[in-house]
């Protein structure tokens, strides 16, 4: 229960901050950090308006993508409190109720008939395909290490004693990180202030929603991001005791958002082909913690 | 011999031009192209004498800084055989001959419709018709971008033929731009009208076809500009070719999602214009550059300004290109994309930077020089690899050439004009040509006159006439997330094109 109030705050501020930081590092000023909530809101209070090729699940995609994602925020934990659902392997039903989200988005994209829509769903399903082996070895280290199958068991019982722990965690925020970043397309892989329909991926296929769909379309990238934030603070509380763990949770969220904002300033977009590589990139650093999760257990040959 | 040497700027009686019938002229200026890289085609165009055609072709030569013009009467009735079957960079004026008077080319390799003018010869032929190449195949796919695009840019239509990311062939569809501005020219009988009119050619090429307008014009009046009005448009071309040049390398910047130089380098760009602002009253120097007079000098408080303007950007430039140039995620979009071979640029006949990018030696500044750049001695800059960095390097260094000209410049200012020169009316039946070098490349405007010395026919040819196909080539095997860092680094212009 925790979890979800926590997690809903930091989203309304989540991708304000990256904006604000992404304004200031290029000596703009850059909207109020609230600015992102203001326009969902602003989107809610709109109708949508449908183009006559798209059928029935062009308009309900963006309400099962919304759906599915707030699912999957109800089994993240926050330290020793359990999410609002909770049961062995919830992680594999937290990675795969988000994959049904975005399989309706992308079918929802397929469902417009339009060649910039088909394009960017393919590529998003291409990228997603190569994040997933990623999360999966990640959590089944995690799995292996605690000895435990459900996210608020495992996090709750690592411990982050030795130094090889601290490494492993490290990878692990990284892996984190970086599927967030893919998840919620942003750079390297893709570009959210791009206008180019040609060079986007998740920006092309939501090109037709408009009004309320688009709203919640924006707010599932919000929730997304403070999310995968939220599982990266998992991994270093342990047992804090509340008051000091929700203060970290925010500054943590913080910290994560400006470090995307500056990343996002100072390098430049990968070339699309170069994206597959350096997703699968993240597969083989969660291998590197899977063998070092072995290496701890001693069961490394 | 059956054409005449003329030099940039040179006025000369119609009837100096040396007519023949369409075999040897076809002859000739094929034997003149062939071997001679240094040589190109800079306009071929035709107009109406009576119920026939003439044709003039202007073919000039980088070397000895002469044009060869020539002519030759025909009739819609004949058919002709195409040069473009020899030298593909005559494919596109064959093109437009054939779509302004409906002179059937027995071989020409692809009669499509250039730019939809209203005076066309086939009106059936329509904007929505056009006849687009297409592939039958289950694994290839269609992707048609525009004419309404999602950034604020001009119409233009973009059909790709894709095999997934990678693009097999990419069409491009223009004329939505099309206003009839070489019939204005007739049909506006005041100077003002007429150069208001050549402004407006191109809104991000003002002077550089304000000046090729001046510069006809005036060959044709007879008149010399003084020293002072040679001195601001010569000024005016390089500080049009610095504000441009920074402006493309903010937009390559937000292309490639490079925040930061996209930032900088547009707030670069902004110091520039607003100095045009200061100088004649408006950012994109419209109004600057007038036939026959200097409606704003360039007085020596202005070159202090300049200056004091340039040794502030100069060194902001630096650092910005410097990074830029050195950050390793921005040289991997840039390098080894979309890349036009030097023999590909030659046939096709491309200008400017274009052409320069492979290596090849266009420049009219420093092939053809006018005004001050007669003393400037210009050197081209030139890339070898034609790919976007190629494109992107040449820019940075030609903004670095132009500050240093600039300073040369300023350092000879002429005195101004205390009181401005008589101007004649223009010679009557006769032939002008006025080549410039526009920020983007070559410009060529040429006039005729009628017997009362009035305009009988105008042609403009911006760069982007030719340039356009080598966008098309420079994207095949690229993926198609490409295309618009391609686009970007040819900036090459709609209205320019459509006329």
């Amino acid at each position: 229960m925790l979890s979800l109030i926590l997690i809903s705050i930091a989203a309304l501020f989540f991708t304000g901050i990256i904006i604000r930081t992404k304004s200031i590092a290029s000596g703009r000023k850059g909207p109020g950090i609230l600015q992102p909530v203001f326009d969902v809101l602003k989107l809610f209070r709109k109708g949508s308006v449908y183009s006559e090729t798209s059928g029935f699940v062009f308009r309900i995609a963006p309400i099962i993508y919304f759906s599915s994602v707030v699912l999957a925020m109800l089994t993240v934990p926050f330290g020793a409190s359990k999410g609002f659902i909770s049961f062995n392997g919830d992680f594999i039903f937290f990675a795969y109720v988000l994959a049904l989200g975005k399989f309706f988005s992308i079918i929802g994209a397929l469902d417009t008939g339009s060649s910039f829509e088909g394009m960017g769903a393919s590529r998003e399903a291409l990228y997603s395909m190569f994040a997933e082996p990623a999360f999966f070895i990640l959590m089944g280290s995690l799995a292996l290490i605690t000895g435990h199958t459900s996210f608020q068991e495992i996090f709750s019982t690592l411990h982050l004693g030795s130094s090889i722990t601290y490494a492993i965690a490290i990878l692990a925020s990284f892996v984190l990180l970086l599927i967030a970043m893919i998840e919620n397309s942003r750079m390297p892989i893709d570009d959210p202030k791009t206008h180019l329909e040609l060079t986007m991926i998740h920006e092309v296929m939501i090109l037709d929603n408009s009004g309320f769909d688009l709203g919640l379309i924006l707010s599932t990238g919000y929730i997304k991001f403070a999310m995968y934030g939220a599982l990266i603070f998992n991994l270093f509380v342990g047992l804090i005791p509340y008051g000091y763990a929700i203060l970290i949770f925010f500054a943590l969220q913080a910290f994560l958002a400006i470090l995307i904002g500056i990343i996002e300033s100072f390098i430049a977009r990968s070339r699309m082909n170069h994206n597959a590589q350096f997703i699968v990139v993240l597969s083989s650093v969660s291998l590197l913690i899977f063998f070092g999760v072995l290496l701890v257990l001693g069961k490394f040959i | 011999m059956n054409y005449i040497n003329i030099k940039n700027n040179q006025t000369i009686a119609l009837s100096a031009i040396p007519e023949s019938n369409y075999e040897s002229f076809f002859d000739q200026n094929l034997d003149l192209m062939r071997g001679h890289t240094e040589r190109h085609c800079v306009n071929y165009f035709g107009y109406k004498v009576g119920n026939n055609v003439k044709l003039i072709c202007c073919i000039a030569d980088d070397l000895t800084h002469e044009i060869f013009i020539s002519t030759c009467l025909v009739n819609k009735a004949h058919s002709l055989e195409s040069m473009s079957r020899e030298m593909l960079c005559f494919e596109k004026f064959e093109r437009e001959i054939h779509e302004n008077f409906g002179i059937p080319y027995v071989d020409h390799p692809w009669l499509k419709p250039v730019r939809y003018p209203e005076n066309r010869d086939d009106l059936s032929q329509t904007i929505e018709n056009y006849p687009f190449y297409s592939i039958e195949s289950e694994e290839l796919h269609e992707v048609g971008v525009g004419p309404i695009h999602a950034g604020i840019i001009e119409p233009g239509h973009f059909r790709f033929i894709c095999n997934g990311e990678q693009i097999l062939h990419l069409e491009i569809q223009l004329g939505y731009q099309h206003r009839g501005i070489e019939q204005l020219f007739i049909d506006k009988k005041q100077l003002l009208q007429r150069a208001t009119l050549a402004e407006n050619i191109a809104g991000d090429t003002v002077v550089g076809h304000s000046t090729a307008f001046a510069q006809v014009w005036e060959s044709l009046c007879h008149f010399e500009p003084t020293q002072a009005m040679q001195f601001s448009r010569t000024l005016a071309l390089e500080l049009e070719r610095i504000a441009i040049h920074t402006g493309d390398l903010s937009a390559a910047c937000t292309d490639v999602a490079y925040q930061l130089g996209s930032a900088v380098f547009g707030r670069l760009r902004t110091p520039i214009v607003n100095f045009m602002q200061e100088w004649g009253g408006n950012r994109l120097s419209k109004g600057l550059i007038r036939p026959g007079y200097s409606p704003f000098p360039f007085t020596p408080s202005l070159a202090k300004r300049l200056i004091e303007i340039l040794d502030i950007f100069e060194p902001e430039f630096d650092e910005m290109a410097n990074k830029t140039f050195s950050l390793s995620s921005v040289l991997s979009r840039f390098e080894r994309t979309g890349v036009v071979s030097n023999t590909d640029a030659l046939n096709i006949g491309t200008v400017g930077m274009a052409a320069r990018m492979t290596n090849l030696n266009r420049d009219i500044r420093a092939s053809h020089p006018t005004d001050y750049y007669l003393q400037l001695h210009h050197q081209p800059i030139l890339k070898r690899h034609g790919d976007v960095y190629s494109r992107i390097q040449i820019r940075r260094l030609e903004v670095k050439q132009s500050i240093q000209y600039i300073r040369t410049l300023l350092a000879g200012m002429p005195n101004l004009d205390v009181q401005p020169k008589e101007f004649k009316i223009p010679q009557s039946n006769a032939f002008s040509i006025s080549l410039v070098e526009g920020w983007r490349g070559e410009i060529c405007h040429c006039a005729i006159t009628d017997p009362t010395g009035d305009l009988l026919h105008y042609k403009i040819k911006d760069p982007s006439f030719h340039n356009w196909l080598a966008l098309a080539l420079s994207v095949r095997n690229n993926e198609i997330s490409d295309f618009p860092i391609c686009n970007k680094s040819f900036n090459l212009s709609y209205a320019g094109h459509d006329l």
